[in-house]
């Protein structure tokens, strides 16, 4: 469990001391959101019929473009090979990893959505849906782009390769995550759809790291 | 299991087996394609309310169930390919994808083709259009991992755990039309209470279907010939350069 921390925090220390990475991935998310209104238009009605779906598209492209660093920085400096000799499971060295993506890559988009969220005219109802079903639904991204990640560490051009494995695994949780905004928008129960939400996320984390580990054995081997 | 699968690991034995069965399915896939068609197209009666448009269920459908038993028939020979090892297991899921993806893209264009008379739109996005999507961005996903690998073993690997993954999409597919309000009819040939069409319809279909699945395996032959034939070439050249 020391290690597992100690590795968690090792990312987390990187992550906020490169900066740049941070700041980048939030700005891209913002902008790339910003994008909507002045593409479709500034109606406030149409906005707000698509808000929901162009911050969820926004926040799973943002996750998207830090994916391969999870894993790529370590395999080029011959980190991971170490770590993988260490006493930690590969499965939970890859969850060490998840974790730390999630928390310095998905939150601060998390904690900024609420912001572009009323830029984009969402009603009240839905912003708090909205943070909630981010932070129910996106674990599942940092999850499997891991796999993705992992997959293709060993590729010299692996980004393109990296998004056609694994946005077509995103598509169910933008599903449930837009529509349990848009439930709670309709003043609808948005129990199920968070329910779903979570399933996915719980199956992700059964699943994905050891799969992950799967592909990472394969990298280094 | 009571058959030893693994004795149909061996490249040569799968090949003379293979070699055997061949002259066979290109027979048995041109005649019931011929009979499936000929029945499909011109003996079965137009539907009392989709008139002569029903007839696209005769390509469609098949298309869709082997789009979904391909892409399990690789899941099942990726796992086997992982944990026995079988080089055999590898290359049929890799030889299986191309004609998977084709199957996928021929069930998802005649069913918008279908679906423009019927519901007035080539696409809509329901469940069960939508996970048939996803199935082909997983068989070109998975067809591009093969790619990017110059190590064929390291592929295999990749390749079978991303198909692992995917997997869960084939029930997905299967219950979607349950678990969701859909345009997409729900299941009529497969449910508990037995076939709910007519057999006039029924026959075509299922002539239809077993065609299909032969020309899956005439085509499937071909393909894994060609790839255990171009491995061995390839070991050859090795063995030759470094000598």
């Amino acid at each position: 469990m020391n290690s597992f921390l100690a590795l968690l925090m090792r990312d987390m220390r990187l992550a906020y001391r490169q900066g740049s990475a941070l700041t980048m991935t939030l700005s891209f998310f913002v902008i790339a959101v910003t994008l909507f209104p002045l593409g479709v238009g500034p109606e406030l009605d149409v906005l707000a019929r698509i808000g929901p779906g162009v911050l969820w598209v926004g926040a799973l492209l943002a996750c998207l473009l830090t994916l391969d660093r999870i894993f790529q920085a370590d395999y080029e400096d011959g980190t991971l090979e170490q770590l993988l000799m260490g006493p930690l499971p590969i499965e939970f060295i890859v969850l060490a990893k998840i974790m730390a993506h999630w928390i310095t890559s998905v939150l601060p988009l998390i904690i900024v959505s609420p912001i572009l969220a009323i830029s984009l005219n969402l009603h009240s109802d839905g912003i708090w849906a909205m943070v909630i079903s981010l932070l129910i639904g996106t674990p599942v991204l940092s999850l499997i782009g891991a796999v993705g990640g992992a997959l293709t560490v060993a590729m010299r051009r692996g980004g393109v390769l990296l998004s056609l494995l694994v946005l077509p695994l995103y598509i169910p949780v933008l599903i449930f995550g837009v529509a349990s905004v848009e439930a709670a928008v309709a003043l609808l129960p948005m129990g199920p759809h968070l329910m779903l939400l979570g399933g996915l996320s719980l199956g992700a984390l059964v699943v994905c790291p050891f799969a992950a580990a799967a592909a990472l054995r394969l990298a280094v081997e | 299991m009571a058959i030893d699968l693994h004795k149909y690991a061996n490249p040569t034995r799968f090949l003379r087996i293979a070699n055997a069965i061949f002259p066979w399915s290109i027979v048995v896939s041109v005649g019931l394609l011929v009979a499936g068609l000929y029945l499909g197209l011109f003996v079965a009666p137009p539907d009392y309310q989709q008139g002569e448009t029903v007839r696209i269920m005769f390509v469609h459908v098949p298309a869709a169930w082997m789009a979904m038993s391909v892409y399990s028939m690789m899941a099942v020979s990726s796992a086997a390919g992982l944990i026995w090892k079988h080089p055999v297991a590898d290359l049929s899921a890799k030889a299986a994808a191309p004609i998977g993806a084709c199957f996928t893209f021929l069930a998802l264009v005649t069913g918008s083709l279908w679906g423009q008379p019927m519901w007035g739109a080539y696409w809509v996005w329901d469940a069960r259009l939508t996970s048939m999507l996803i199935l082909l961005f997983l068989y070109l996903g998975y067809m591009a991992v093969w790619e990017s690998f110059e190590d064929q073993s390291k592929a295999a690997k990749a390749a079978a755990i991303l198909v692992l993954i995917g997997a869960i999409n084939i029930p997905i597919i299967k219950f979607s039309v349950d678990w969701w309000n859909t345009l997409h009819q729900p299941a009529s040939v497969a449910t508990m209470e037995g076939p709910k069409i007519h057999g006039s319809i029924l026959t075509p279909l299922l002539i239809m279907g077993l065609a299909y699945t032969s020309l899956f395996v005439t085509i499937f032959i071909i393909r894994v010939r060609a790839e255990i034939l171009g491995r061995r070439l390839r070991m050859l050249r090795v063995n030759q350069l470094q000598e």
